[in-house]
């Protein structure tokens, strides 16, 4: 080592972030090279990988560590029920079943496990690779997805990788990657009633903006983290690419592994102990240096949702639309969205409430829904459609009885998946129709051409289904 | 890959800030299983209009734009998804390289993948190029430069490694299976 690596060593503790980096370094970083980076858990979907095969396929090489990759279908699959790959032609568009037959045909090829429709652990990538154990502290994580992020909510490091790097890991189980920046975003003091991990996500990211984490991996820390369950902390580290960040990370403690202990996935016995001893190394020393902090006070939290074209266009649920900037893309987006400088944003009217995405659709999210919806009725112009992130938690959901409070309200209960996170799977919302949605982007076009989405929470998505226009779920009773 | 070394042609501008991969490249284009004939589907909610026409007031569609080889988009390009469909999109259509202030950090990898060269500049250098569309500019990979009409010069960032593998034309998987020997002893040491 250099005298880089001795200084770094004297000058402070060592945050998260590194120490998971340092223990996967294959080959070290050089001014000329970026380091060679060891991939523990290679997660795989139907949408980002058919490009990565066919570049295998043409050179003849082998998939490295098929036992290190995990594959399910998610994106383009659709969330009424199919029995099986020969019967998506009856509700697919010819496109999606031909990229869903052609993931399984490549797991078959390659050995590598899928979790198709005849498993009960099929649903949204990010969602069972938690649900399994498969995610587990101090892991390097990646997949051809953004929202990968998600499993640094159990201190691993995981990052969204395009398809060309999905066929590197794929053949090398390795990545070539220069040592990202760390941002602290500490969040101390209660967190006042009725805001969630969604809300706490939707002000970090009004305040960093969507392009201030770019370059940076995020350790969220404070007392206002510690206290969230492992659900609320995944849905706070999925939006962390959302800030424009590489990935979002909280430090793993008792609640991590009271969630992992037991998994299909997760070590047992002996190999429990061994990694436990190992997990309780990774915290932050209590000196360690990151590149930028920056603090939030959780005491003036509330529950916010956008009103704008990007995630970072966040407001209080009892705020109004900030004034107009002259800048275009601020215009452009309020013309898009239907909405006026100045104006509530709460009473907008809704045409559309989703419940689902990677952000929340774990059973906790549908408990909060149904808490709401619990003999009401949604307002009747409202469709709504409730998904949940897993076959397994549909089957929980189920078995305590809250399908039947979503469809005794009004909603539509549906198999796992995407769905209208994205709109691939035929799940959309018509142009110009105004969506309150619990997933993760409110792009232009994102939820269906012409689609206008405001992001919230469950309870708030729950609040604005009753009363037909956006509400603050204070208002309801 | 094909080398990238010089890029000389004149720019298209896309004044947006925060252009995000749902507008590069819309999802429901997404379920192609090969990467060709991405360039049809790039931009495709502003470049079309309903009916499926041509939307003549969109810049890429403007006749002065046809053959630029160099797009000058708003402040952060390609936030959101990991979907290399958006670099896909912009090399079949034509792009060599894109210009902004900030680039979304998995947009830029994907990007120099596909030799893509995505030109970080600083405020001032983009708001010459957003105040002068289809001016003649030249990129030197090599130098890291870019060459404006009037003689000036500009230096932007990319790291040596992808600078080496655009000007030699170096695909980054044979890097990495070249290094199969570190990653068994890597794998052996924590199995
Ligand atoms: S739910 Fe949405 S954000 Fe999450 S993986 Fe699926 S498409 Fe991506």
């Amino acid at each position: 080592m250099g005298l880089a690596g001795i200084g770094g060593s004297l000058m402070g503790g060592k945050s998260l972030f590194q120490k998971v980096w340092e223990n996967h370094i294959v080959v070290p970083e050089t001014a000329d090279t970026p380091a060679v980076l060891y991939i523990d858990l290679h997660l795989i979907h139907e949408v980002t990988t058919p490009q990565a095969f066919s570049v295998l396929k043409e050179r003849e090489l082998e998939v490295r560590r098929p036992d290190r990759t995990l594959a399910t279908m998610d994106h383009s699959t659709p969330t009424v029920p199919v029995t099986g790959l020969e019967d998506l032609d009856r509700v697919s568009d010819p496109a999606a079943a031909a990229q869903i037959r052609a993931l399984a045909k490549n797991c078959r090829q390659f050995g590598i496990e899928l979790h198709g429709f005849d498993s009960e652990h099929r649903g949204i990538v990010h969602v069972i690779g938690p649900e399994l154990g498969a995610t587990q502290p101090g892991k390097t994580i990646v997949c051809g997805d953004s929202h990968t992020s998600t499993h640094g909510a159990f201190g691993a490091l995981s990052f969204g990788i395009g398809t060309t790097e999905v066929g590197h890991v794929l053949a090398t189980q390795c990545l070539l990657q220069r040592r990202p920046k760390t941002l602290a975003v500490n969040i101390s003091g209660a967190v006042p009633d009725g805001v969630t991990a969604k809300d706490i996500i939707l002000a970090i990211i009004g305040q960093v903006g969507v392009d201030g984490g770019v370059g940076h991996v995020i350790e969220y820390r404070g007392d206002a983290i510690t206290g969230l369950d492992m659900d609320q902390r995944m849905t706070v580290c999925n939006m962390s690419i959302e800030a424009g960040a590489r990935s979002g990370m909280i430090a793993p403690d008792d609640t991590t592994y009271e969630y992992l202990s037991g998994r299909p996935a997760a070590p047992a016995g002996a190999d429990w102990d061994a990694a436990l001893k190992h997990w309780q190394s990774l915290p932050s020393d209590l000196d360690a240096r990151f590149d930028k902090e920056i603090t939030i006070d959780a005491t003036m939290l509330q529950p916010m949702v956008t009103f704008g074209t990007n995630p970072g266009m966040v407001i209080p649920v009892s705020g109004v639309i900030p004034p107009d900037t002259g800048d275009i893309s601020f215009r452009q987006a309020l013309d898009y969205m239907g909405l006026q400088s100045g104006a509530p944003i709460a009473g907008t009217p809704v045409d559309v409430v989703f419940v689902g995405s990677c952000t929340n659709s774990r059973i906790s999210d549908l408990r909060q829904t149904a808490a709401i919806l619990k003999g009401r009725r949604i307002a009747p112009n409202v469709h709504m459609l409730v998904v949940p992130g897993s076959q397994s938690i549909k089957a929980q959901a189920e078995a305590e009885g809250l399908d039947k409070i979503f469809e005794a309200a009004g909603a539509q209960w549906r198999e796992s998946g995407c769905s209208m996170c994205l709109g691939m799977n035929g799940d959309t919302v018509p142009s110009g129709q105004l969506c309150v949605s619990t997933s993760n982007r409110n792009f232009e076009g994102r939820q269906g051409i012409g689609a206008r989405t405001i992001l919230a929470s469950p309870a708030t998505a729950a609040a604005s289904a009753i009363r037909g226009c956006v509400s603050d779920v204070n208002n309801i009773n | 890959m094909e080398k990238v070394t010089i890029i000389h042609s004149r720019t298209v501008i896309l004044p947006q800030a925060d252009i995000d991969t749902d507008q590069i490249l819309p999802a429901r284009f997404l379920t192609t299983t090969t990467r060709a004939g991405m360039g049809d589907a790039l931009f495709a909610d502003w470049r079309y209009d309903s009916a499926g026409g041509l939307n003549k007031d969109f810049p890429l569609n403007k006749p002065e734009a046809q053959g630029c080889r160099i797009l000058v988009a708003g402040n952060n390009f390609g936030c959101g998804s990991s979907r290399e469909h958006a670099p896909w999109g912009l090399v079949d259509f034509g792009f060599k390289a894109v210009i902004s202030t900030a680039f979304a950090d998995i947009f830029r990898n994907n990007a120099l993948k596909n030799g893509l060269v995505p030109i970080l500049v600083d405020e001032a250098t983009h708001q010459w190029l957003m105040d002068n569309p289809g001016a003649e500019i030249s990129v030197d990979v090599g130098k890291r430069q870019l060459l404006l009409p009037d003689g000036s010069v500009v230096d932007f960032p990319i790291d040596d490694f992808s600078r080496y593998c655009l000007i030699e034309g170096i695909d980054q998987l044979g890097y990495l299976l070249k290094q199969s020997d570190h990653i068994s002893h890597f794998e052996q040491q924590h199995s």
